[in-house]
């Protein structure tokens, strides 16, 4: 039992970092309809400016290790995707706005292969190894359940985030706007919202969370590569689409399923079928409830 | 059309005969050898170390006048540590740039992947540090210079059992990495021989980021030491993590742990563990330390067991051309010219020179080949103590 425990709340710790990147799949489906394939790539970008910012601020050397200094490193990667991701939707995204779904989809998947191979040029293509930015320490919870100070780490910040991001949306203006403009795009701009900012919005949101996935990940899983972001990226995409996509809550219950998920496969079956578990959770979810765990279902108009 | 001015003419035309007649001169001068390795990637410090090590050997070669009044020069080509951009590495090699020999790889997945095109095109292939006994049963034209695996993983058992007194073993694989299952299998098979137990055996992906699920289980069956036959980003971050799980039991490894990058990713959690190499640093054999003083002044940094290899298999394949100059300077003759039927004939006698190699004196040890074209060559055993490594014995095969 006490593995089962065990396995459970490092899936819960694992989960944690899909459900920050299932988020900006989610928010930015919701709003344009759009999958945008470079997300997981955006969350890889994260973790590089997040590597590169405690290198330039010292911070890594056990000695040097303060939670002051790692929260200002992960608010800068943040800051940092953020700006790409809005960059990223003004100069591929918006000209093909009024395009066709599968033009924006197309592009979408041109962009995660041009931040991946810029990656490799920028980077390098040999791993990097994440500076401990917080001290190690092991935590014993109760049934003898053994964590690391990091994976309480994430599970707290993954927390404060998504609660952080739902506050947003549900009692802030512009978090109005967005919920407005998802629902009908044209009837947003007939009321005055300015569709186009809270487009840039979103993408930076959905972004800022993929670039805290990023320096989670370097924290309690310390090597970083260029291609890092490709699995995490569609498994975070699975965790969307499960918990239906274009919903908030959906994507946070969705990305624990699939960290959770991943590691009972892993523990109690084989390593080999964990990449695999991911797309029959899929498949059996969307056979049964077609619009995913909370999605709705929505008739399509013709 | 382009009219070119009648008083051009001649001098387009002589331009032309020059370019081809110094580029004539300046291929028969020099030997063309390929080498292919992973200069990026996630084993990025097995291609550098082999690249620096075949350098300086073949640097010095040069500097004391080539072979034969004939310089030798190393193509290089990064195969990104991944197995299918080996092959396509090789095939450049030979069919492009016109290789007579090929050096490489350290990984065995990726000399299997390469070694069936040098087989068929005839060009002997010398891998330094590929140690799963599948990469010379490809054929005629593949050697090694280092031990197989079936004998390392027997060293370790033994030293599992006999000197740390042992019995119960978890395993953890590498399952997508031919040199790990590989060598997994051949501990397993000396280790339950010499009445040992194999409690738990997982898995693992070579990429993969987290290993707790599978580490919860092997510390679920309570090993008394985990073997963990994988390549060395793996392998510091498998440790990391059992530590963190509260395994602290050591860990036991093959040569894929050779890495100046090891404890740099492992940082405290491999101490007290131990793993096989293929030669010892401070070795006081002259010829070695020689070696290590000479890398340590060109590129900063000592040089590891798999630059070592590097460094031997230059010298075995050097060593078995200045025997082809000896023997029949004709046919060495043709290995600086066009790949033609004669250079073919003269590749082949080049094969039979390399497999015919007996005591060839190698910073990694005596080199000699067997009839299956392998190494035979004494194991080293090191172990970690406070992020440095420490002598611990060597196993005469």
């Amino acid at each position: 039992m006490q593995e089962f425990f065990q396995q459970l709340a490092n899936g819960i710790a694992w989960g944690s970092i899909y459900a920050l990147i299932a988020l900006g799949y989610t928010m930015v489906y919701g709003i344009l309809r759009l999958i945008n394939f470079a997300h997981g790539d955006i969350y890889m970008v994260g973790a590089f400016a997040a590597y590169y910012l405690a290198g330039a601020l010292g911070v890594g050397t056990v000695t040097h290790a303060s939670p002051l200094l790692a929260a200002a490193v992960l608010l800068g990667s943040m800051v940092i995707s953020a700006a790409l991701g809005m960059l990223i939707e003004l100069l591929a995204y918006r000209p093909v706005r009024r395009s066709s779904r599968i033009t924006a989809l197309i592009t979408a998947i041109g962009v995660s292969l041009f931040l991946e191979n810029a990656g490799i040029l920028l980077f390098g293509a040999d791993p990097k190894f994440f500076p401990q930015v917080i001290a190690p320490r092991n935590i014993t919870l109760p049934g003898g359940v053994l964590v690391t100070n990091h994976q309480i780490t994430v599970v707290l910040v993954s927390f404060c985030l998504m609660v952080g991001l739902t506050l947003f949306i549900q009692r802030t203006r512009t978090g109005k706007a967005m919920r407005a403009v998802a629902f009908h795009r044209d009837a947003a701009s007939l009321m005055g919202i300015p569709v186009d900012r809270i487009i840039t919005i979103t993408f930076a949101l959905g972004s800022a969370l993929a670039a805290a996935a990023g320096f989670l990940v370097g924290l309690t899983n310390p090597k970083i590569e260029p291609l890092m972001g490709i699995m995490p990226g569609i498994k975070a995409f699975v965790a969307a689409v499960l918990g239906g996509i274009g919903s908030i809550p959906g994507a946070m219950i969705g990305g624990l399923l699939m960290g959770i998920s991943e590691y009972m496969v892993v523990g109690y079956l084989s390593s080999t079928y964990r990449d695999a578990i991911a797309f029959v959770i899929l498949i059996v979810v969307l056979l049964i409830k077609p619009a995913g765990l909370l999605g709705r279902n929505v008739a399509e108009k013709v | 059309m382009i009219r070119i001015p009648r008083v051009l003419l001649p001098l387009l035309v002589l331009l032309a005969l020059i370019g081809t007649l110094t580029s004539c001169a300046k291929r028969e001068a020099e030997i063309k050898v390929g080498e292919y390795g992973s200069l990026t990637g996630s084993t990025a410090t097995f291609g550098i170390s082999s690249k620096n090590g075949i350098e300086l050997f073949v640097d010095n070669v040069n500097a004391q006048g080539g072979i034969g009044g004939k310089k030798i020069h190393v193509l290089v080509e990064d195969d990104q540590s991944k197995p299918e951009e080996a092959a396509t590495a090789v095939n450049k090699l030979i069919a492009q740039d016109g290789v007579v020999a090929v050096l490489g790889e350290v990984a065995s997945s990726r000399s299997l992947a390469a070694a069936p095109i040098c087989q068929n095109a005839g060009v002997p292939m010398i891998s330094p540090s590929s140690t799963n006994p599948k990469v010379t049963e490809i054929g005629d034209n593949i050697f090694r210079v280092c031990y197989i695996d079936p004998f390392q993983g027997m060293v370790i058992a033994k030293f599992a059992k006999n000197t740390q007194h042992f019995t119960k073993a978890a395993i953890f694989r590498d399952n997508k990495n031919d040199y790990s299952v590989g060598l997994a299998n051949y501990f397993s098979e000396a280790f339950k021989g010499m009445g040992g137990t194999i409690v738990a055996d997982e898995a693992y992906s070579e990429g993969d980021q987290d290993f707790k699920a599978q580490l919860t289980n092997i510390k679920g069956k309570k090993p008394e030491f985990i073997f963990v036959p994988g390549y060395y980003t793996e392998v510091g971050l498998i440790a990391r993590q059992a530590r963190e799980l509260g395994l602290t039991v050591p860990m036991l490894g093959g040569d894929g742990w050779v890495s100046d990058r090891l404890l740099e990713i492992a940082q405290d959690a491999l101490n007290g563990s131990y793993f096989v190499n293929h030669y010892w640093e401070k070795d006081p054999n002259p010829a070695v330390q020689s070696f290590v003083t000479n890398y340590k002044k060109r590129y900063n940094s000592t040089p590891d067991g798999l630059a070592a290899l590097a460094y031997d298999a230059a010298g075995v394949l050097t060593h078995a051309m200045q025997e082809l100059l000896q023997k029949d300077p004709k046919a060495f003759e043709t290995l600086s010219g066009p790949p033609n039927a004669d250079q073919k004939a003269a590749r082949a006698q080049l094969k039979e020179l390399i497999a015919a190699t007996r005591d060839f004196p190698g910073v990694t040890g005596r080199i000699s080949l067997d009839e299956h074209r392998n190494a035979v060559k004494p194991a080293v055993f090191l172990g970690i103590q406070n992020r440095a490594y420490t002598f611990v014995a060597t196993v005469e095969p």
